[in-house]
């Protein structure tokens, strides 16, 4: 059986958060240099060239790239042969987060408490998800979630009876009804089936597939990702909501199997500003 | 942009606002108050209990902002716009009290703000969300003059060069939401 320290699992969330922040990938920035090329609307042009400006800035001058550097979702892929020793998962990677806004100069987003809303001063806790995987893997993913992308997510328990074509309704009244509050160009990671949660987790997966704009291995969902990015795209809302061509830079979606009497639809919404970065320990 | 771009002095007076159209690209040089979610609900409540404000409302701009920590040598973090529609509840108010302009990202503004923009001659810039290191190079200063302990929620003062901007909303109920998605829709 294979161990890891959690010490080498803190000191990876740490330049995990740092890099995820500083970086934005270069995938992302071919995609905003693409959507730039077809862009007409003139402010629409001139919000692009800033954006992909801002991340050469951030990037030499190793500085966030949005005032919000987020919610840290963190997923762990980890293989059931895999034992970690020297202390809890959770508090490792907690512990990596700590280390990583502060030495980063990245800034506190967290409230301890909902209702009471006092900020916690670390950016702690992270959001954690662990999927168990078969041998020895472990690997970790660690996003950084702005707020103003993830106020304008939604779920809906649509009937089976609505189809796909309920799915794509309820993904572009989303869509719409964000108007500029996403940050466009967005990306738009959907989740379609499972249980109310699951839906809303694949949507979260969604976002962190690899590269931006990649197709669902499925060409029934592939071709629904196409669809759907261009009905977004013809919407007008343009870069940050101001008209133009250029709403979102690729949909997402993952599926899973659901209840006959279910389709559960979530629509997760991530800015332009897509930021995250992964490891294999 | 800077040879079409309108510069503008802040504190902003009746005139300045009522030359800016939607649509139109300004540079703002002065003063901008930064505040957020938090800083806003105490400047309302103190209002309502008729205490003194931290600074005089009247001709300013709000930038609604949470920095990151400045690193060593740096007059501010990352200072990109926070949305500006998390403050629709609050804006009123502080406009009735002389505020002229707010700065933020996202939008449509609710109809009672972008009412209220006309009743009390308030305009909402935008500036680039997520452009955020490329806008921090704009401040010349940057300090926490009240809410220290809401952290990166606290009431900022900035002084601010040619820090870049587009009219959403005039005071004569233009648009630019409306008028993108006019334009741009297929």
């Amino acid at each position: 059986m294979r161990e890891i320290h959690c010490d080498q699992i803190t000191a990876a969330v740490a330049k995990l958060c740092v890099e995820a922040n500083y970086f934005l990938g270069a995938d992302v920035v071919q995609a905003l240099e693409g959507a730039l090329k077809r862009e007409n609307s003139p402010v629409g042009r001139e919000i692009l060239k800033q954006l992909i400006e801002n991340a050469d800035i951030a990037r030499a001058e190793q500085v966030p790239l949005c005032q919000d550097t987020g919610f840290t979702v963190v997923l762990v892929e980890l293989g059931q042969d895999v034992r970690i020793v020297g202390g809890s998962l959770v508090d490792a990677i907690n512990e990596g987060v700590r280390q990583g806004y502060q030495e980063g100069f990245l800034r506190y987003s967290i409230v301890g408490d909902p209702l009471l809303r006092k900020n916690t001063g670390d950016n702690t806790p992270a959001c954690i998800h662990v999927e168990v995987l078969p041998g020895e893997v472990f690997k970790l993913t660690v996003m950084a979630k702005g707020a103003g992308c993830e106020n304008m997510s939604a779920l809906k328990m649509l009937k089976p009876s609505d189809g796909i074509e309920g799915v794509k309704g309820f993904v572009m009244k989303v869509i719409k009804e964000g108007g500029g509050n996403p940050c466009p160009p967005i990306i738009v990671g959907v989740g379609i089936g499972g249980t109310f949660e699951l839906a809303a987790y694949l949507s979260k997966k969604a976002l962190l597939r690899r590269p931006l704009g990649s197709h669902h291995p499925e060409p029934t969902v592939a071709s629904l990702e196409e669809e759907l990015l261009r009905a977004i795209n013809e919407s007008g809302l343009g870069p940050m909501g101001l008209g133009g061509r250029t709403t979102a830079l690729a949909v997402h979606l993952e599926t899973y199997s659901c209840h006959i009497a279910s389709l559960p639809v979530a629509v997760n919404i991530d800015c332009h500003s897509h930021r995250f970065k992964q490891i294999w320990l | 942009m800077d040879a079409e771009a309108i510069r503008l002095t802040t504190p902003l007076t009746d005139e300045d606002v009522s030359r800016l159209r939607m649509g139109d690209r300004v540079l703002l040089d002065g003063i901008l108050y930064g505040a957020r979610d938090a800083a806003h609900k105490r400047l309302v409540e103190l209002i309502e209990k008729g205490g003194k404000l931290p600074f005089d409302l009247a001709g300013q701009v709000i930038y609604y902002v949470g920095p990151t920590p400045p690193k060593p040598g740096q007059v501010i973090g990352s200072a990109g716009p926070t949305t500006a529609t998390r403050m629709d509840k609050y804006a009123p108010v502080l406009m009735a009290k002389g505020l002229k302009g707010t700065i933020g990202k996202g939008g449509p503004r609710s109809k009672e703000m972008r009412e209220a923009m006309m009743v009390y001659r308030s305009i909402y810039f935008l500036t680039t969300g997520g452009a955020s290191a490329l806008i921090a190079r704009h401040f010349r200063r940057s300090e926490v003059v009240a809410y220290a302990d809401l952290g990166p929620e606290a009431l900022f003062r900035f002084e601010v060069e040619d820090f870049p901007a587009i009219v959403v909303n005039d005071i004569y109920g233009g648009d630019l939401f409306e008028e993108g998605i006019r334009r741009y829709a297929r």
